[in-house]
C-alpha cells in the first residue's frame, strides 16, 4: 500500500542521529514543559519555536512535535501527584489519579495514565497515517471559495458547538481576527489599524500572544489558587508496572471508546481538553463502577487520558491535510509550518513528502521514546516542583520573556506578551474563549486571502460560495452551525408545542 | 441590587463589574476597527475588495457582540452573581503581575541578562524570603546558564538594554 512505502520512507528520514537526538531533547523538554505550570503545550511549542530557524524544517518539525508529546506525557505527572493539571487537559486526570496517589497507588495511575495516553495517540497517529493523504487527496480539488467555507466551517462551529455565551466567542473570535489584521495589508500595501504607531507594522504575532495568554494567563490565574507545591512520592518499579499492565486489558472498552472521542475532537476545532472531560464524563456514565469514579478508579485515568492524547494528536491531520490546526498547539505548528515557507494543506503531500511523512513516522517514534522516558524518570521530573515557588516562578516568566524577544528581535514584542497575559487572566476568568481568538489570529490572513480571490474569481458576488455542491454544502453546513444555538431552541420550542 | 452584590463589592471586584468593564472595551475596540477601515475604504473597489472591506465587517460584529454581551451584563444576571476576583486572592496574583511589569520596564532600560538577573534575585529576596547572597548565587546561575545557551550555543543575541550594562565587563 502506497501509505505503508511513504511511511517506511519516513522512518530513513527520521532515523539520523541528529534527527533522534533532537527527538529524545525536545520529549524531555516537553515533560518538563508539560511539568511546570505556566509553560504549556502551546506556550512551550511558541517558545522554542524561534530557536528552530536555523535548522532544516523537518528536523525542526520533530523536535517541536516531540516537545508537544513530551508535554502531552507531563501534564499527568503533576495531575495525580500534586492534584496540580499541568496541562488543561490533565483537570479530568486529576479526578481519580490524585486520589490513587493518596492511597499510595501513585505508580499504578501514573503506569495507567502513560500508557493510555501511548494508546490513545498510537490509534490516532494510525489514524493519520491512513487518513490524512485520502483527505489531502480530496482536498487538492479545493480553489479559494472552497477553503474559505471550510474556515469558514471552523469558526462556524467555536459559536455553534461551544458551551457559554455565543457572543463572547464571535467577540473573541472576532478581536483575533482584529489583531491578525494589524499591519501591512499584503494586497494593496497599505497600513491597517496602525494607527500611526509605526511599530505595530509589523502586526501582532500568533506566538506572542500564545505566549502571554497561555503563559503568563496561566501563571496569574494559578496564583490565585495559591501554589503549595507538597505532593506524593511516587516510585515506578518494574512490578508495579508489570502489575498495572496487566490491570489495563480490562478496560479495552473504555479505551477504545475514548479513543474515538478523542480522535473525533481532534480533528474538529475541540482539542484535548474537551475531549478528555467528554471522555471522562462518558466513562463515568457507561461504566460499572461508574459511581465509585473520584474515589481513586483506575478507569478513571485511563479515559481522559486516552482522549486527551488521542485529541491532541489528530489534531494534526486537519492540520496537515488541510491547514485547519484543531487545537491551539496545532496552530502554533501551523504557524511555525508557515514561518518555515511551507504550505499546509493537501500540496504539502504531494510536494513535500519527505516532510509529512517524516513528521508521522517520528510521531510513532516520539509517543514510544516518550513512554519509556516518562516510566522511567518520574521522579526527576516531580522532583522539579520541588524547587521553591519563589525561585521557579521569576524563571518561567524570565524564560517566557526571552521567547517573545527570539520571536522578532522586537522589545515591544515583551510588552505585549505581558499585555496579552492580563488578557488571558481577564478572559479565562469572564468565560471568553481563548482558542478561537488564537485560531483567527493565526489563519486571519490566509482566510481573508481566501475571501477576497474568491471574490475576485466571482466579480463581488457572495454566490460564489453556493456555486457546486461541495463549497455549498459545506457553507450551508457553517451556517447552521452558526445558528444551532438559536435553532435548537427553537426546534425544542416547537416540539414542546 | 441584591445582597449578594452588594456583598460582593466589598469582598472584591463583582463580576457584574468587570463583565461591563470587558464588554465596553469590546466595544471601542471594535469602533476603532470599523472606523479605521472605513477610512481606509470598506466598499468594492475598481478590483476587488478595499483594504478596509474584510476588517470593516470585523469590527462592527465586535461592537455587535459586544453591546448583546454590555446589555446582558447590565440588565441581566451574570454567572450566579458572585466576584470576579476576591480582594485576598488578587494580591498574590499583583504580586507576580507587578514585579514582571517592572521586570519588563528593567528589560528594556538594561537588557535582558541583567534585568533577569535583578528580577529574579529580588523576587527571590522580597518574596522567597532568601538572603542576598543565596539569591544572586542562584540567579547569577541562570543567567550565566542563558548566557552560554543563547549566546553562544545558538548564537541568538538577546536584547542588551536602552544602556548595555554588559559592554563594561566586555561582553
Amino acid at each position: 500500500m502506497e501509505e505503508i512505502n511513504a511511511l517506511f520512507h519516513g522512518f530513513a528520514v527520521v532515523l539520523t542521529p541528529f534527527n533522534l537526538v533532537l527527538m529524545m531533547v525536545g520529549i524531555v523538554l516537553g515533560v518538563i514543559i508539560g511539568v511546570l505550570p505556566g509553560l504549556g503545550g502551546a506556550n512551550g511549542v511558541a517558545i522554542l519555536l524561534p530557536l528552530t530557524f536555523t535548522m532544516p524544517p523537518t528536523s525542526a518539525i520533530i523536535m517541536l512535535s516531540c516537545i508537544y508529546w513530551g508535554a502531552l506525557f507531563g501534564g499527568a505527572i503533576t495531575s495525580i501527584l500534586f492534584n496540580i493539571p499541568g496541562e488543561p487537559w490533565s483537570v479530568a486526570t486529576t479526578f481519580d489519579g490524585y486520589p490513587m496517589a493518596q492511597q499510595g497507588r501513585a505508580g499504578e495511575a501514573l503506569t495507567g495514565a502513560f500508557t493510555s495516553s501511548f494508546v490513545g495517540a498510537l490509534v490516532a497517529v494510525v489514524m493519520i497515517t491512513f487518513l490524512a493523504p485520502l483527505v489531502a487527496r480530496f482536498a487538492l480539488q479545493f480553489g479559494s471559495a472552497e477553503f474559505f467555507s471550510v474556515y469558514l466551517l471552523t469558526f462556524c462551529s467555536f459559536i455553534g458547538m461551544g458551551k457559554g455565551s455565543p457572543w463572547k466567542t464571535l467577540a473573541s473570535m472576532m478581536l483575533g481576527f482584529g489583531l491578525a489584521a494589524v499591519g501591512m495589508d499584503t494586497v494593496t500595501g497599505s497600513l491597517r489599524l496602525t494607527f500611526g504607531w509605526s511599530e505595530l507594522m509589523r502586526g501582532f504575532d500568533f506566538l506572542i500572544a500564545v505566549i502571554g495568554l497561555f503563559g503568563i494567563g496561566e501563571i496569574l490565574l494559578s496564583m490565585e489558587e495559591g501554589l503549595s507545591f507538597s505532593g506524593k512520592s511516587a516510585k515506578i518499579d518494574t512490578r508495579i508496572v508489570l502489575d498495572t499492565w496487566k490491570k489495563l486489558p480490562k478496560y479495552w472498552l473504555t479505551s477504545l471508546r475514548s479513543c474515538l472521542i478523542g480522535c473525533w475532537m481532534g480533528i474538529t476545532p475541540g482539542g484535548a481538553t474537551p475531549a478528555s472531560f467528554m471522555s471522562y464524563g462518558v466513562a463515568k456514565r457507561m461504566s460499572r463502577d461508574g459511581r465509585k469514579f473520584g474515589t481513586g478508579q483506575l478507569e478513571g485515568v485511563v479515559a481522559p487520558e486516552t482522549a486527551a492524547h488521542a485529541a491532541g494528536t489528530s489534531a494534526l491531520l486537519p492540520m496537515l491535510a488541510l491547514g485547519i490546526p484543531g487545537s491551539p498547539t496545532a496552530a502554533v505548528l501551523l504557524g511555525g509550518l508557515l514561518i518555515w515557507g511551507l504550505q499546509p494543506g493537501p500540496l504539502l503531500f504531494v510536494e513535500q513528502k519527505d516532510f509529512v511523512w517524516g513528521l508521522i513516522a517520528s510521531m510513532y517514534l516520539g509517543n514510544l521514546a516518550g513512554l519509556i522516558v516518562v516510566l522511567t524518570c518520574v521522579p526527576l521530573f516531580a522532583a522539579i516542583l520541588r524547587i521553591p515557588f519563589s525561585i521557579i516562578a521569576p524563571v518561567i516568566i524570565v524564560i517566557c520573556a526571552i521567547g517573545a524577544y527570539t520571536v522578532h528581535n522586537a522589545m515591544l514584542d515583551i510588552w505585549f506578551m505581558l499585555l496579552f497575559g492580563i488578557i488571558g487572566y481577564v478572559f479565562k476568568k469572564l468565560d471568553y474563549p481563548l482558542a478561537p481568538m488564537v485560531l483567527a489570529l493565526v489563519l486571519g490572513d490566509r482566510a481573508e486571502e481566501n475571501f477576497r480571490r474568491a471574490m475576485l474569481d466571482s466579480q463581488g458576488n457572495l454566490g460564489i460560495f453556493f456555486s457546486n455542491g461541495l463549497v455549498g454544502g459545506i457553507t450551508a453546513l457553517s451556517l447552521v452551525l452558526l445558528f444551532w444555538p438559536l435553532l435548537s431552541k427553537l426546534i425544542a420550542r416547537a416540539r414542546g408545542n | 441590587m441584591s445582597d449578594q452584590d452588594k456583598r460582593g463589592d466589598s469582598n472584591g471586584v463583582s463580576m457584574k463589574t468587570a463583565e461591563i468593564f470587558v464588554a465596553a472595551v469590546f466595544v471601542i475596540f471594535g469602533l476603532a476597527v470599523a472606523i479605521d477601515s472605513y477610512r481606509l475604504g470598506a466598499q468594492w473597489g475598481t478590483d476587488g475588495p478595499q483594504s478596509g472591506y474584510f476588517p470593516f465587517y470585523i469590527g462592527v460584529m465586535i461592537v455587535a457582540a459586544s453591546l448583546v454581551t454590555l446589555v446582558q451584563a447590565v440588565f441581566g444576571k451574570t454567572q450566579g452573581g458572585g466576584l470576579f476576583v476576591e480582594w485576598q486572592a488578587l494580591k498574590p496574583v499583583l504580586a507576580v503581575l507587578i514585579p514582571a511589569a517592572f521586570y519588563v520596564l528593567a528589560v528594556q532600560l538594561i537588557g535582558i541578562y541583567i534585568g533577569s538577573a535583578v528580577y529574579i534575585a529580588g523576587f527571590m529576596v522580597w518574596l522567597g524570603n532568601y538572603t542576598w547572597p543565596k539569591a544572586a548565587a542562584i540567579s547569577g546561575a541562570v543567567i550565566v546558564s542563558l548566557y552560554l545557551m543563547f549566546e553562544i550555543w545558538f548564537q541568538v543575541p538577546l536584547f542588551k538594554g536602552s544602556y548595555d550594562l554588559l559592554q563594561l565587563i566586555g561582553l
